[in-house]
């Protein structure tokens, strides 16, 4: 294979998804309204296609190179795309009820959808700054596009309003940032950097402040505090399907950039880097759960919880230490399942013209439906991070990681918050058993929503019960992936 | 013995549990009801095993089960018991018995979820006793919170969402102190096996910071005082059967795991912190009879005097002598049933008059004479009179901390007279006296369940009182076993 194939081969994936998405938007100009469930088809289609490629051109253990080492492909991208495409096709499935009671089911919202997607598995394969940076913006860009999809919403506009303002002030940090290590490493190649930074930088004040933007732009994309601000604007005002979007796919992407950064190319200045982070963390972690708790409206409160998520993850990432990054990875699995858990309870429950995005609308949900009122239970409480759930071995991973770190009083402080966020978690629990409802309307959705929503939230307790296998696939991926 | 005998008495109640969930709604009830009744008996006769097959001469682990489960932190599904464990896992399955009898016509809105969350916590809490491995423990202590704060929210009285927080919140943040401890301990030794805890080296700091982290998690909930507020809050607002599981076993878990963890992987901090348990021990003791004397309402009394009940039994355990520590065993086992019995017979009254105050009741003895019969003697039996079960343990602590300290044994004696002051003023209260309304005339006397389920109390709380060899003989050799291990420094 001369070198044009393979780099084509290893960025197959990423292929198909980008024609998938033209085609989509194609297809979407010559379609009747009253058959464009075609676009659906094709769209989950692409993604099984993307997934089947994936699992068939990975190599086990092998870190490949392509386009002149600005692409990798390697385990850890692998499994993090699987699990991408794993968790929009979930998505879709989801909101399509949803998005056509709303007339956003067009064209549009699938190609977005797949483009962002795209950009995300840039993001996961970037092995360059360059590269990482293009995958952020393709993101970036469809998720302002989509948040706004619902156009006569005026709260719709206003996050998007404020999402691409800040978006794009973050990403112009992130951008200084890299220009600073530019101009000390002379290159912008993740790998190169880190041997520059391994021969002894020349100028370590620099080379600071060039982590300190990139760790702003960073907690900006993630929504650590105290770059957060956007986070439970966006979550409530964009249209829930979009949420769910924004909530639970992006962290993959947010993680791998933060691997691909931090542990990949600056890893030497780890010790400046850990610092901030755990500032960060034990912000997030504060702000998150004690803002939680004086939240009414479902979406907002969930956008608090995943503030506070983020700041667990930090500890994963602030042990600076295989341990820590596995178990990172481990948390944003579970926090993924999670979210997808608990938007697609908001989703069922929501109908024409009504958004079932107050904590009130989860009254009484116990005597409408036990089933669903039982799989919410699961989704809270493992959010809360009560055993068995998988929530419980997110938190213990990477408790245990930071302690291993050395990191006994800021631990002790997460353990704390994290009873006092199990508050807010149970007052949703409250709400669904203790109380009477307020409305009374029957549970419609498609079966297939509601067999997928039974496994999602049923896989919680199983992997609760049994996290072995998740466990090892983090573990794989990350040890397999750096020299 | 090739039959998982453990790993039956966890799982039976829990899969009858799901049965019972899977019928559905209340057009169902019928069957919801006798599914659990079968289901609690299965689950019952499964864990005799555990006393017939004992051999009381080993105070060692016995029954033990053990498979890999989550390699990569090292954490085995390892179960076993030892005398201590044995006595609380056949009170844990025999309670549910009683309490699926007593929730049989009470219970009347989602009785199928009701029956469930008993079967379930029942399953877990066993699962607490029987676990030997650190993760597989707290998995099961945490998980029974669940069941625990729906039963009391569900079905509890007027301020059941307060007292079902309080309950969660103060449980969860005690647990998760532990749960830094356990990770901790496997940072040092690489496992989460508790066998490999008690042979550990520790440092005096280390130990200190360690009991304290067990300690946060088990003082909530045995309760000890200042940590005990969340209980009279949770038995006032739940069910008769959620007060009677609260009481009878969830209180054992503190008191057990004191035991089981927090003395022997830390025995110098034991012994250095003994004067200060002993303090808040005999603080519940003296102190909470004292607030039990002027409570109005009835479960609130018998919420407060189960606390200082419970400061007899932490008491006996501080003062390390095998006196102290069987008799705190025995009061922990006889607790179980005279709590029951007492939380039981309110709940008679409760049904029939929806109140809990004792003004609203005088002269029930003329209405209801069976049951004024068995409510005096489960009083009697809560204030300790020699002859029933009440009084044995009492008696040992009280024997145990003599040789101690005598005022201890002082301290700890003045709850003979104030638990018979608190009770006997109770039963003079709602029992005696002339006819308070038209209210307490209109009263029926005992239904056959009712009779059945206090009269199997009745002969056990009797039976134990004058005969509690079994219990004795069972704890003995794990006693001294225990005590042998705690009298060796582990300091590294």
């Amino acid at each position: 294979m001369n070198a044009i194939q393979s780099d084509l081969y290893a960025a197959l994936p990423e292929i198909i998804i980008l024609c998938m998405a033209m085609f989509v938007l194609l297809l979407d100009l010559f379609l009747k309204s009253h058959n464009r469930s075609l676009i659906y088809i094709f769209t989950q289609v692409g993604l099984a296609a993307a997934a089947v490629v994936t699992a068939c051109t990975h190599n086990v253990s092998v870190v490949s190179y392509a386009f002149n080492g600005m692409f990798v492909d390697d385990p850890l991208s692998d499994v993090l795309k699987l699990m991408m495409y794993l968790t929009t096709s979930v998505m879709l499935v989801y909101t399509r009820q949803y998005v056509s009671l709303r007339d956003m089911f067009r064209g549009e919202y699938f190609a977005l959808t797949l483009f962002a997607l795209l950009g995300m598995m840039i993001m996961v394969s970037g092995q360059h700054f360059l590269t990482l940076y293009m995958g952020l913006e393709l993101l970036s860009l469809c998720l302002y596009a989509l948040v706004a999809m619902d156009r006569d919403n005026p709260r719709a506009t206003e996050a998007a309003m404020k999402y691409f303002v800040l978006g794009a002030l973050s990403s112009g940090m992130l951008l200084y940032g890299m220009s600073m290590l530019y101009g000390v490493t002379g290159s912008l190649d993740v790998s190169e950097v880190a041997n520059a930074l391994l021969q002894g930088a020349p100028d370590h004040a620099v080379l600071v402040l060039g982590v300190v933007f990139l760790i702003a732009g960073l907690g900006f994309k993630l929504g650590a505090v105290p770059f957060q601000m956007w986070v439970p604007d966006v979550y409530h005002g964009a249209p829930t399907a979009v949420t769910l979007f924004i909530g639970s796919v992006t962290k993959l992407a947010a993680f791998a950039f933060m691997i691909r950064l931090l542990i990949q190319g600056l890893y030497v200045l780890a010790i400046d880097w850990q610092g901030m982070l755990a500032i960060m963390a034990v912000l997030s972690i504060l702000i998150g759960n004690i803002t939680a708790i004086a939240q009414t409206n479902l979406k907002r409160m969930l956008a608090y919880s995943t503030i506070s998520h983020v700041g667990y993850l930090l500890y994963g990432f602030m042990s600076a230490g295989t341990n820590g990054y596995v178990s990172a990875m481990f948390y944003i699995m579970a926090y993924v399942l999670m979210t997808l858990g608990g938007f697609g309870i908001m989703l069922l429950l929501s109908r024409k013209g009504f958004e079932a995005d107050n904590l009130e609308d989860l009254k009484g949900l116990n005597q409408r439906s036990p089933w669903y009122a039982f799989l919410m239970l699961l989704v809270m409480f493992s959010m809360a991070g009560v055993p068995p759930t998988l929530g419980f071995y997110a938190k213990f991973a990477v408790l245990q990681a930071a302690l291993q770190a050395g990191f006994v009083g800021l631990v002790i402080f997460a353990v704390v918050m994290a009873a006092i966020g199990g508050f807010y978690y149970l007052r949703v629990v409250k709400l669904m058993y203790f109380d009477e409802p307020l409305d009374k309307s029957p549970i419609k959705a498609p079966i297939d929503m509601k067999v997928l929503l039974s496994l999602n939230a049923l896989l919680l307790l199983a992997l609760g019960m049994f996290p072995q296998r998740l466990m090892d696939i983090c573990a794989y991926a990350i040890t397999h992936s750096f020299q | 013995m090739d039959w998982p005998i453990l790993s039956l008495s966890i799982w039976v109640p829990i899969f009858a549990g799901v049965l019972v969930l899977c019928t559905g709604g209340d057009q169902n009830a019928r069957l919801a009801r006798w599914l659990a009744l079968f289901g609690s008996i299965a689950a019952f006769l499964v864990t005799l095993p555990l006393y017939t097959h004992f051999n009381m001469m080993d105070g060692g682990f016995q029954f033990q089960e053990g498979h890999r489960w989550i390699t990569s932190f090292n954490i085995n599904y390892h179960l076993g018991v030892d005398g201590l464990a044995v006595p609380l896992i056949i009170l844990t399955s025999f309670t549910t018995v009683i309490v699926v009898i007593a929730g049989w016509e009470v219970i009347e809105k989602r009785v199928a979820q009701y029956m469930a969350a008993f079967l379930i916590m029942s399953g877990l809490m066993i699962g607490v006793f029987a676990a030997l491995d650190a993760i597989l423990y707290y998995m099961f202590w945490e998980a029974m919170l669940i069941p625990m704060f729906l039963v009391i929210g569900i079905w509890g009285g007027p301020n059941r969402v307060y007292a079902t927080i309080k309950f969660f919140l103060y449980t969860f943040i005690g647990s998760l102190l532990m749960l830094v401890a356990f990770i901790y301990l496997y940072h040092q030794s690489n496992s989460f096996e508790l066998v490999d805890y008690y042979q550990l080296p520790l440092s005096f700091k280390a130990q200190i910071l360690i009991f304290l982290a067990f300690f946060m998690a088990f003082a909530v909930k045995v309760p000890m005082w200042p940590v005990h507020t969340w209980l009279p809050d949770a038995h006032v607002e739940a069910p008769t059967g959620g007060s009677v599981v609260l009481a009878a076993i969830a209180l054992k878990l503190g008191g057990y795991s004191f035991l089981r963890f927090a003395m022997p992987i830390a025995p110098d901090a034991a012994h250095y912190l003994s004067g200060f348990m002993i303090t808040l021990s005999l603080i519940a003791v003296v102190y909470i009879a004292l607030v039990a004397l002027v409570q109005k309402d009835m479960k609130k009394l018998i919420a407060y005097s189960s606390i200082s009940h419970m400061g007899f039994v932490t008491l006996g355990f501080f003062i390390f002598n095998p006196l102290g520590m069987e008799g705190a065993i025995v009061q922990m086992i006889s607790h179980g049933f005279v709590s029951s019995a007492m939380f039981l017979s309110v709940g008679v009254l409760y049904d029939r008059m929806h109140s809990r105050q004792i003004a609203d009741y005088g002269g029930v003895v003329n209405t209801m004479p069976t049951f004024a019969a068995f409510a005096v003697l489960f009083g009697m039996a809560n204030a300790g009179l020699p002859g029933t079960s009440g009084f044995v343990g009492e008696f040992m602590v009280i024997l145990g901390a003599l040789q101690a300290n005598f005022w201890f044994a002082f301290l700890a004696s003045t709850t003979l007279i104030l638990g018979a002051a608190y009770t006997l003023w109770m039963v003079k209260r709602v029992f005696y006296g002339e006819i308070g309304n038209a209210h307490v005339a209109a009263l029926k006397d005992l239904n056959r369940r009712e009779f059945f389920i206090l009269s199997v109390l009745a002969v056990l709380v009797i039976g134990f009182g004058v005969y509690p060899q079994p219990i004795t003989e069972m704890t003995h050799a794990t006693v001294n076993n225990l005590l042998a291990h705690m009298a060796q420094s582990k300091l590294l």
